[in-house]
């Protein structure tokens, strides 16, 4: 990446969202597992809404999913992002979806249900974010 | 769910609307304009400023009420309500209205919405990479896991769930562009409207650049729009002693389901069906005893055209990926079998963030607009996880 390439900016970090976002920075994708009746969660939240829990375990996430669906964003244009983004909802293989966007691959070979694996990148102040590229070019 | 409950049928009705010009530049804030429809509108309703005791806006609104009682000269308040979801919670303001008339808290709501969405101090779907200082505590929680990703518009969070649906069923940018083409015919002949005198071809629709690709061209955004507009809610006994035929509130609903977010719904299982909306469809139809068949014109908040779409199959207009031949066989024109959005939409007249769509529903059925269905008696507005039915039975 150029030195003065776009850089995104940071994530903002919240006392609920802050243990997905502390993982990230350690290049670990993580999820809430209720203590009480093992269902993972994402976005974080402080209860569990299947068994009201306020119990909590983190479970490491494989960084593996399938393409829900996809954006491709040509306008408008923030200066913080190379165009077009290509926005991304992931289905993990551990049953959590998460938003993200696509790397390492051309708008035109993006497919719903295609495979696809997590990096990371930097952020603005540091802290690194899980994107996702196809898993064929790993 | 058992025992779902629904407003007291017909208890309320609007007995009063109004508005400013829609613009690109008010050139006055939002307090002025919010001033501006809300006395027309009391005007309209042959009301006085004392005569209103309630007031109920969006949480997004940026007029405070202590403002605009002072403003406007309300003399004692009862009940104030501010409803989440920004657009999408745009026809709970007669839900909220009602209620307060039914149950007595007010006897006179005022629900009013102003907006600068092209020349205030952002445009509203300018990228913006934290939740603007007005829009907390709306349903805006959701953005922080969307904005570090370059997710950062309406029409981005939008498009994810559109995508998924032109998946699933096979609909292509075309079909979002043939209504896309129906709303700026209305428009092209309603004066109030941005795109008046002004109509487009499927073409023009396909040649505009994208914003987002696969699903939304330029023509497929609503145009961000700076006005207001205000209407008067009473009871219906008093609304007979009043000089214009009543709007009935026949029902008004909210369907805000687990999992659902303010403009997308991105962690619900299935993002090829508006779910709110299925849900929200069974309470006015099933729930509230009215029938699809009654609806003579339809007012369905079209951010974005694909949303407008996913909300005809999600009211039980047609069948799940069923719109694109519904609207390709004309159904959304004054001749077909659901008048539809025909002030032009949000798309084609102007985006007072949705309550001109209600403004509409009142100008139909008061026989009054500029697009008239022939004989509406009875209008449906949904805003996807909020939606009323009108009538003047």
């Amino acid at each position: 990446m150029a030195a003065d390439a776009p850089i995104r900016p940071s994530p903002t970090v919240t006392d609920d969202s802050a243990v997905f976002w502390d993982a990230a920075a350690e290049c670990r994708l993580v999820a809430q597992r209720c203590a009480g009746c093992g269902r993972l969660r994402h976005p974080p939240r402080p209860m569990c809404p299947a068994c009201s829990s306020l119990e909590v375990e983190i479970a490491e996430l494989s960084g593996q999913g399938t393409l829900y669906s996809y954006a491709i964003l040509h306008h408008p244009q923030h200066p913080a992002f190379e165009y077009p983004v290509i926005a991304a909802l992931v289905d993990l293989e551990e049953g959590v979806r998460l938003l993200s966007c696509l790397t390492d691959v051309s708008k035109d070979d993006v497919r719903i249900g295609m495979p696809v694996h997590a990096h990371f990148v930097p952020t603005a102040d540091g802290p690194l974010i899980p994107v996702f590229r196809p898993s064929e070019d790993l | 769910m058992t025992g779902r409950r629904t407003l007291a049928r017909g208890a309320a009705s609007i007995v009063g609307a109004g508005c400013t010009e829609f613009s690109r530049r008010a050139g006055r804030t939002e307090l002025q304009l919010a001033c501006e429809s809300i006395t027309a509108a009391l005007d309209d309703a042959g009301m006085a400023a004392a005569d209103v005791d309630g007031i109920v806006s969006y949480t997004v609104d940026p007029v405070e009420e202590t403002e605009l009682v002072r403003s406007v000269g309300f003399e004692e308040i009862n009940f104030s309500a501010r409803i989440p979801y920004g657009g999408g919670g745009s026809v709970g303001v007669l839900q909220h209205a009602a209620a307060a008339v039914a149950s007595g808290a007010a006897e006179v709501v005022v629900a009013y919405r102003a907006i600068r969405a092209r020349s205030g101090a952002s445009r509203f779907g300018s990228a913006k990479t934290a939740p603007s200082p007005t829009s907390g505590h709306s349903g805006t929680t959701a953005m922080q896991w969307c904005m570090p990703f370059g997710v950062l518009t309406p029409a981005s969070w939008m498009a994810l769930n559109s995508v998924r649906y032109m998946h699933e069923f096979g609909v292509e940018s075309a079909d979002f562009g043939r209504a896309v083409v129906q709303l700026r015919e209305y428009a092209a002949t309603n004066p109030a409207a941005w795109g008046y005198q002004n109509p487009i071809t499927l073409d023009e629709h396909q040649e505009s650049r994208w914003i987002v690709e696969p699903c939304i061209h330029l023509l497929d955004c609503c145009q961000e729009t700076d006005g207001s507009v205000a209407l008067v809610i009473t009871g219906s006994q008093r609304a007979a002693d009043l000089p214009h035929t009543p709007v009935r509130i026949g029902t008004a609903s909210t369907a805000g389901l687990f999992e659902q977010e303010i403009a997308s719904d991105h962690y619900r299982p299935d993002l090829s069906v508006m779910d709110g909306t299925v849900a929200l469809g069974r309470r006015l139809f099933e729930d509230a005893g009215f029938s699809r068949d009654d609806i003579d014109v339809a007012l369905i908040y079209d951010a974005f055209s694909p949303i407008l779409l996913m909300q005809l199959e999600g009211l039980g207009f047609c069948g799940f990926g069923e719109a694109k031949d519904f609207i390709a066989d004309g159904s959304l024109a004054l001749d077909g079998s659901l008048p539809t959005n025909t002030n032009g939409g949000l798309i084609g007249e102007g985006y007072i963030h949705g309550l001109n769509l209600v403004l509409e529903a009142v100008r139909q059925l008061r026989g009054t607009a500029v697009n008239q269905v022939a004989d509406a008696r009875t209008a449906v507005i949904s805003a996807s996880r909020t939606g009323a039915i009108l009538t003047l039975d």
